[in-house]
């Protein structure tokens, strides 16, 4: 089975003063996670759509949903955990209480706030999945990376060809992140926050997928006028 | 959903738009596939249209002949996965005389509004056409077609003679109408006219081909295609008069940015008729479809017309494609995986 997981987790703290989770704030005319669970919709080979959202959060979500789409039969509310990473095993953990893991199991994780990619990363995080057990998303680095330990003085500028800017999806085969976060420490939890780093930390390849710019995750107020002044409305 | 759209904003140029797509229950949800290149496009894109034309109908994606796969259908008549063709032409209102294709209300794909160049397209429940054959071949649904609708005229107008039909255009759509005549009309001599003798050889099927230059003085014909268009309109009109019987046809299929001078004297003399042909409606797209389904010589012999099919991943591809096309004698498709 082919799954996707939407992170939805956050709480929006970046985001100001805004009553609600930002993936829950309006892009265009519907919520911004509305956007993103539809592109998985819209992929064929996508078998459960799994949804990480709050505890408190479920049923807004489920009513959020049930407004725009009319088919909720391959959509699944699951409640988030404390970190990016118990998110994803949270979703996991649904999976595999629910329909069991198999071998070839495969699992795509994407940012709810990241409403912008295109069936093309679906695919290719698909076919990476399947074939290297690993996958990250990612941009050329357009701007050069500073590396500064004290947040005061240049460590270091790291050669900017070899930088690129993590998005997601990140994809995985679901027995083998499985494998890897259960044998972590607390301390290797504590500074993995992201999964991909956990499988390159204990050596196994994770392969890059080819992003796009506009695939970004809207964080901040600016980030989601940038959104909204990109968006225009369906003529026809 | 947001749904990305790759548009031309100005000559060679494409960009990646954002459109907020509704899920709206009458819409179907496609993913294209195959995408072809047309002579129509190729003028936006070089931006050889001129400058006011550019000015009023861009940004816009080009494409109107594309086939994909059914994503999505709110109403589950479509399963999921189906291959379907896409229909450009898009009426706003139903007559009982003039087909689709000519009512001025009618909005076309990559000309009125955005054409196939997206992620995925959200299009109308009456104009989609599902179909179970390779949709390398597929693609070239639309150009088969702007050829039935060509072919149906003639029906309609033509006197009942048809022993020897003449094809002036050895590209694309000339390719495409004799092969149509010559599955409609099996008995009929079918004449293939061009300027370029290797791409005369791809129309194995026609009964003869020749150089526009070297035609048998006394070969006659009792009805003729034009389907050269641009600047090679006239000389091709010309000679079809020339060599035309009295009170035959001559069905119009070329485009031509500027007036075609006609010799009307010898027009009016042989009692001819000009029919005019542009696009097509659902049942030319239908009678393709089935055409396609039924012979399969006729998947075999378009597939001859696909010059070269480029893998699209990053609009640096979509520009490869096109700047391709100029060069390539017959079609350019885009496999569509971005």
């Amino acid at each position: 089975m082919i799954y996707a997981e939407i992170l939805a987790g956050g709480k929006g703290t970046r985001m100001g003063n805004t009553a609600m989770p930002k993936q829950f704030l309006m892009l265009g005319g519907k919520p911004i996670f509305v956007h993103t669970v539809e592109q998985f919709l819209m992929n064929t080979r996508i078998d459960e759509i799994i949804i990480c959202t709050p505890e408190v959060w479920i049923a807004h979500t489920r009513d959020t949903l049930k407004k725009y789409i009319k088919d909720l039969s391959r959509i699944q509310i699951v409640a988030g955990g404390a970190t990016r990473n118990d998110t994803i095993m949270n979703g996991i953990k649904f999976i595999e209480e629910t329909y069991g893991l198999n071998d070839d199991d495969v699992i795509l994780t994407h940012d709810a706030v990241r409403p912008f990619l295109t069936q093309r990363i679906i695919d290719d995080n698909i076919e990476g999945a399947i074939k290297h057990g690993a996958t990250d998303t990612v941009v050329e680095a357009f701007d050069t990376i500073v590396h500064s330990v004290d947040g005061k003085i240049i460590t270091d500028i790291p050669v900017r060809s070899e930088m690129f800017q993590g998005q997601t999806p990140q994809s995985f085969n679901i027995k083998l992140l499985k494998e890897f976060f259960e044998n972590l420490t607390d301390d290797e939890k504590e500074i993995l926050t992201d999964a991909c780093k956990a499988l390159v930390i204990k050596g196994h390849d994770v392969h890059l997928v080819r992003g796009e710019s506009y695939n970004m995750k809207i964080t901040t107020q600016y980030d989601l006028k940038v959104a909204n002044g990109l968006v225009e409305g369906q003529k026809i | 959903m947001i749904n990305t759209v790759y548009r031309l904003i100005a000559p060679k140029s494409i960009r990646a738009d954002f459109v907020d797509l509704k899920l709206d229950e009458e819409r179907i949800i496609i993913r294209p596939t195959y995408l072809s290149i047309c002579a129509a496009d190729q003028r936006y894109y070089t931006g050889s249209r001129g400058r006011v034309v550019m000015k009023q109908k861009l940004p816009m994606a080009l494409i109107h002949e594309a086939v994909g796969e059914v994503v999505y259908d709110p109403k589950g008549e479509l399963p999921v996965g189906t291959h379907v063709v896409m229909i450009p032409n898009t009426p706003n209102e139903k007559d009982d005389i003039i087909k689709e294709n000519y009512l001025r209300s009618s909005q076309f794909r990559a000309s009125g509004f955005d054409g196939f160049m997206q992620n995925v397209v959200s299009m109308r429940r009456d104009l989609v056409i599902p179909f179970d054959y390779e949709p390398e071949v597929g693609v070239l649904l639309e150009l088969m077609s702007v050829g039935m609708n060509a072919v149906s005229t003639f029906k309609k107008h033509a006197h009942d003679r048809k022993d020897a039909i003449g094809i002036w255009g050895n590209g694309n759509v000339g390719f495409v109408t004799a092969l149509i005549l010559r599955k409609e009309f099996p008995d009929a001599k079918i004449y293939v006219f061009g300027v370029e003798e290797h791409k005369n050889r791809y129309f194995s099927f026609a009964d003869d081909t020749f150089i526009i230059n070297d035609i048998p003085e006394d070969l006659q014909l009792d009805h003729a295609f034009e389907c050269v268009g641009g600047r090679g309109s006239e000389a091709a009109i010309s000679q079809i008069i020339d060599y035309i019987k009295p009170q035959g046809t001559i069905n119009l299929m070329g485009v031509s940015e500027n007036p075609v001078p006609i010799n009307t004297r010898m027009v009016l003399e042989k009692g001819l008729q000009l029919l005019g042909n542009s696009r097509s409606n659902y049942d030319d797209f239908k009678k393709s479809v089935d055409m396609m389904a039924n012979n399969k010589d006729v998947r075999e012999y378009l597939s001859t017309i696909v010059s070269e099919m480029v893998v699209v991943n990053t609009i640096d591809d979509m520009i490869r494609a096109f700047e391709d096309d100029t060069y390539n004698d017959f079609k350019t498709v885009m496999k569509w995986e971005i």
